[in-house]
């Protein structure tokens, strides 16, 4: 088996002086040329550890643990290792395209600027360099749309522009933070697959932040499920999907509806996500649990492997496969 | 067949781009989104009609003609065979209180300065829905129904969650005892498991109170959930309406097809590489002529040039607006 | 606020007494702000115009907040021609210096507070109509506005009892800075002649008495000058304070 290319272990995000832990202990791996997907609802803190991978946090955000990338920790580089780093080899993307773009300066001024940070090639080469990376994303007419400002183009081209301007560093690692959330599915449809075929063609790897299990189903390898700022199963997306052993990742499958099952109560969880300040004894998921017992209460579930790659944190994890993967119920419904 | 209860009939809207003084100097033609170009729809008693569309497709516009929040500029909306634009006064305010409409943002739809109590009488009060004296009862009882606590009616918006605060929209338009609830987006704002929570509220509250549901949304998994009958819209117009488990099954005009393969399934085992539609949505402000997926259409040919498509039967309940039978999906 | 409201109790004289034994004399401890050319005591003088400026203030800026808040709120909500209409009665408003104009109707009316307060109602009214439409149109797109007109609530119901509790922060924030610019104004009207009119106690009527001694008895001008600044900054920091208040309520 490979090695990984990044190795995340331990990471911990806090906010005001340590008051507020939006990540905690949080540890995987990304391996060549897979697409990992983290999973959470608002506020389970799957945007933060993305961000914490490059230290690119508000002001009062620090991070502890270690983000080890070729060898390296990102987390104790320095400045100027760090900008090699950030938008060289490793990229990213974020969910509005609009103001992740800089509305003033036209599309060329913005990939030939990331071309000049991160290659060595003279002006020409970025003017060829940022046309092609144009066709790459599938942007028609780049010769002319490349001298366009970030307002001409539509919700899909904007995010286009965006990948072709991380793509500019030949990066190893993508990192999307929501990037098809704000567009009609259609679009997302069409940039999900430019995402896939990318990976393909210029083999990186992506981590893909999602509140979609619809996105992650149609894009992403292996998942890490997030529930108030700690992963809680992590695994195959097939293997998650097919026998989720977390009562979360449970509840989370149920939740949305399926064919052959219309107009049915959808699995639901009670209450709302925990906020950073309040976060429940034991297991933070107790609450709104259906299979919490006592000991769920006391003491916080440790990550385990449950089947060889597949981890999860619930004291419970044989009841809740047990129960079967709402997808499956469906499926065999329909 | 069953009765219609709610009805568009060939209803059009336009929304007028303000030109500005060069371009009135220049005699440039006024400009005008197009956001509802002819749409015909019924809304049985009783049934859950799903109007599924992506962002442009005009359908939150059609949610509030039905509601007459928009007056259309062409064609009618009828209710119980009544015109609704011809109502005024009193016979308004009664349309107002049968047709109600629950919004998307559950961060502005409530008057961020009145307390729940305040909202849901005020509503109560205003339609003399009850005595004074039974209005605090009635309001405990609606916070009941949408799984609210009792002691919920004297906190203001903001101490609430999305998934609660939808529950208040709910609350709010079920106050007036309505019988058709037209819900836009209502869960779209929301996370994933406190979707599921609310979708489940109005399951359960359209079958106790029997009440009629326009639902009105994007995410396709959640219309074919909730819906009897899907609406497909696409640039203002209706392009295909079907009973859903049809419309799922055997969809007959190529942009429901191409908006169904784009659709995340929730099953890793099917997964496609080839992006389901090519091109994106054509400016609602100039309209394509012909069929307006032509622009986007893997089918079209010389006709959906010239021709606008009209909704005919592929079935006895099915209706699609294309000038194909069957186009083949493509896949 | 308390002095305003009784100045007898705080003033050690009559701001009318004169004392033609103590014309001009510096401050003392008697006078502790002196006296002016016709002996009255400044200190009961400035003390006593703080009963009359806030009158100024309040009723020079009451008229314009209601009225101008009301039209400001139906204009934003019925928007259209209306609107576009409102915006031209602004425009030929704001393109006039506001002292100018205020001194022209007063010029009109004959001076005298009442007149006063009517020059400065008729023009100020169109800035809290200005602030409270924009603010208006701002909140008629939220959904809670078109949930109320989906209700079948009246216009009038919508308006006043939605929109408005809404929109009305920045117009009592800039009331409180109006207050402010009135007692100014006021003033500077006092000043020129043509407010409040002498013998009256006005700080403006004050520092125009104390013109003709500046050099000899600074006194007359400077203490009533100190007590616009300090009003005026005690309005804006009050403005300051509501506005943090009102923002906090939502």
């Amino acid at each position: 088996m490979s090695e990984p290319i990044l190795r995340v272990r331990g990471l911990t995000t806090t906010f005001g002086d340590g008051a507020l832990h939006a990540v905690r202990d949080v540890s995987f791996d990304v391996m060549p040329g897979e697409v990992l997907g983290l999973v959470g609802e608002s506020g389970s803190g799957k945007s933060v550890t993305l961000r914490s991978l490059l230290r690119l946090l508000p002001a009062g955000g620090r991070v502890a643990g270690s983000v080890c990338w070729h060898g390296r920790d990102v987390l104790a580089m320095n400045e100027a290792e760090l900008r090699g780093v950030r938008g060289g080899e490793i990229s990213m993307i974020f969910q509005e395209p609009m103001t992740a773009l800089n509305p003033v300066l036209p599309i060329r001024v913005q990939i030939e600027e990331n071309l000049r940070a991160h290659t060595k090639l003279d002006g020409r080469g970025r003017r060829a360099r940022a046309r092609e990376l144009m066709d790459l994303v599938g942007i028609p007419d780049a010769a002319r749309r490349l001298d366009e400002f970030p307002h001409q183009f539509s919700g899909g081209m904007r995010q286009r522009a965006m990948i072709a301007i991380a793509l500019a560093s030949d990066p190893k690692l993508l990192l999307a933070d929501e990037p098809t959330t704000a567009l009609d599915v259609t679009i997302q449809d069409q940039i999900l697959k430019l995402i896939l075929e990318l990976r393909d063609e210029l083999a990186m790897s992506v981590v893909f932040v999602t509140h979609d299990l619809g996105v992650v189903s149609a894009t992403c390898d292996r998942m890490a499920v997030m529930y108030a700022g700690r992963i809680v199963e992590e695994g195959a997306v097939a293997d998650v999907f097919a026998c989720p052993r977390h009562a979360y990742t449970h509840g989370l499958l149920g939740s949305v509806p399926q064919a052959g099952a219309e107009r049915s109560m959808l699995l639901s969880i009670e209450g709302t996500p925990p906020g950073l300040a309040r976060i429940p004894e034991g297991c933070a998921f107790n609450p709104r649990c259906d299979f919490a017992t006592d000991i769920c209460r006391r003491t916080r579930p440790r990550l385990a492997e449950m089947s060889p790659g597949h981890h999860a944190a619930c004291h419970n994890a044989g009841a809740v496969a047990a129960a079967g993967s709402p997808v499956r119920r469906a499926m065999r419904d329909g | 067949m069953a009765e219609a209860l709610l009805s568009a009939i060939d209803v059009s809207k336009d929304f007028a781009i303000p030109r500005s003084l060069l371009q009135w100097a220049r005699r440039e033609p006024p400009a005008a989104v197009h956001a509802l170009n002819g749409v015909s729809l019924d809304v049985q008693r009783g049934e859950t009609l799903g109007i599924v569309g992506e962002s442009g497709c005009g359908k939150s516009t059609l949610a509030r003609c039905l509601v007459r929040l928009l007056d259309c500029d062409d064609g009618r909306v009828v209710y119980d065979g009544t015109d609704i634009a011809t109502l005024s006064g009193a016979e308004r305010r009664r349309f107002n209180a049968r047709v109600q409409m629950i919004f998307q943002d559950p961060y502005s739809s409530l008057n961020p300065r009145m307390s729940v109590r305040q909202i849901l009488s005020e509503a109560l009060r205003v339609h003399r829905m009850r005595p004074p004296g039974e209005i605090d009862a009635r309001v405990a009882e609606l916070l009941d129904t949408v799984r609210l606590p009792p002691d919920a009616a004297d906190r203001h918006p903001h101490a609430f969650s999305g998934g609660q605060r939808q529950r208040i929209g709910i609350a709010r338009a079920l106050a007036v005892e309505p019988e058709v609830l037209v819900a836009d987006e209502l869960v779209s704002a929301l996370d994933v498991s406190v979707q599921a929570q609310v979708v489940n509220l109005l399951l359960e509250l359209q079958d106790r109170l029997s009440l009629t549901v326009v639902f009105v949304a994007h995410d396709l998994r959640l219309v074919r959930h909730i819906s009897h009958r899907v609406a497909v819209m696409y640039l203002g117009k209706v392009v295909e309406v079907a009973p859903t488990e049809r419309l799922f099954r055997d969809p007959r005009h190529p942009y429901t097809q191409a908006l169904l393969a784009a659709a995340p399934e929730i099953d890793p085992g099917r997964r496609t590489h080839r992006a389901a539609a090519r091109g994106e949505l054509p400016s609602p402000i100039n309209l394509p002529s012909g069929c307006l997926f032509r622009t986007r259409c893997p089918h079209a040919f010389d006709r959906c040039r010239s021709e606008v498509p009209t909704l005919t039967p592929r079935g006895p309940v099915h209706v699609a607006a294309c000038h194909l039978d069957h186009p083949e999906p493509t896949e | 606020m308390i002095v305003a409201a009784f100045p007898q109790f705080f003033a050690p004289y009559d701001p009318l007494a004169m004392d033609y034994v103590n014309l001009l004399a510096p401050p003392s401890a008697a006078h502790p702000f002196g006296t002016d050319n016709f002996g009255r005591d400044v200190l009961s003088r400035v003390l006593h115009a703080y009963t009359i400026d806030m009158q100024i203030a309040l009723f020079a800026t009451l008229f314009p907040f209601l009225f101008g808040t009301t039209v400001g709120a139906i204009v934003g909500y019925v928007g259209g021609a209306t609107e576009a209409m409102f915006g031209r009665v602004v425009d030929a408003v704001i393109t006039f210096p506001f002292l100018v104009l205020v001194i022209a109707i007063v010029s009109v009316l004959g001076p005298g507070l009442m007149n006063m307060y009517i020059a400065i109602g008729v023009v100020g009214w169109v800035f809290y109509a200005r602030i409270v439409a924009a603010e208006v149109k701002v909140q008629k797109r939220l959904d809670y506005a078109d949930a109320g007109r989906a209700m079948g609530y009246t216009h009038a119901r919508i308006i006043f009892r939605h929109l408005l509790p809404n929109a009305i922060t920045p117009a009592v924030v800039y009331w409180m800075t109006d207050m402010a610019l009135a007692i100014l104004l006021g003033s500077s009207l006092g000043y020129l002649g043509l407010g409040a009119q002498p013998p009256a106690a006005e700080w403006g009527v004050q520092i125009a008495d104390g013109k003709n001694f500046m050099a000899t008895a600074w006194w007359i001008s400077v203490f009533p000058g100190i007590a616009i600044v300090i009003t005026g900054l005690g309005f804006s920091l009050l403005g300051d304070g509501l506005a943090e208040l009102l923002r906090g309520r939502r």
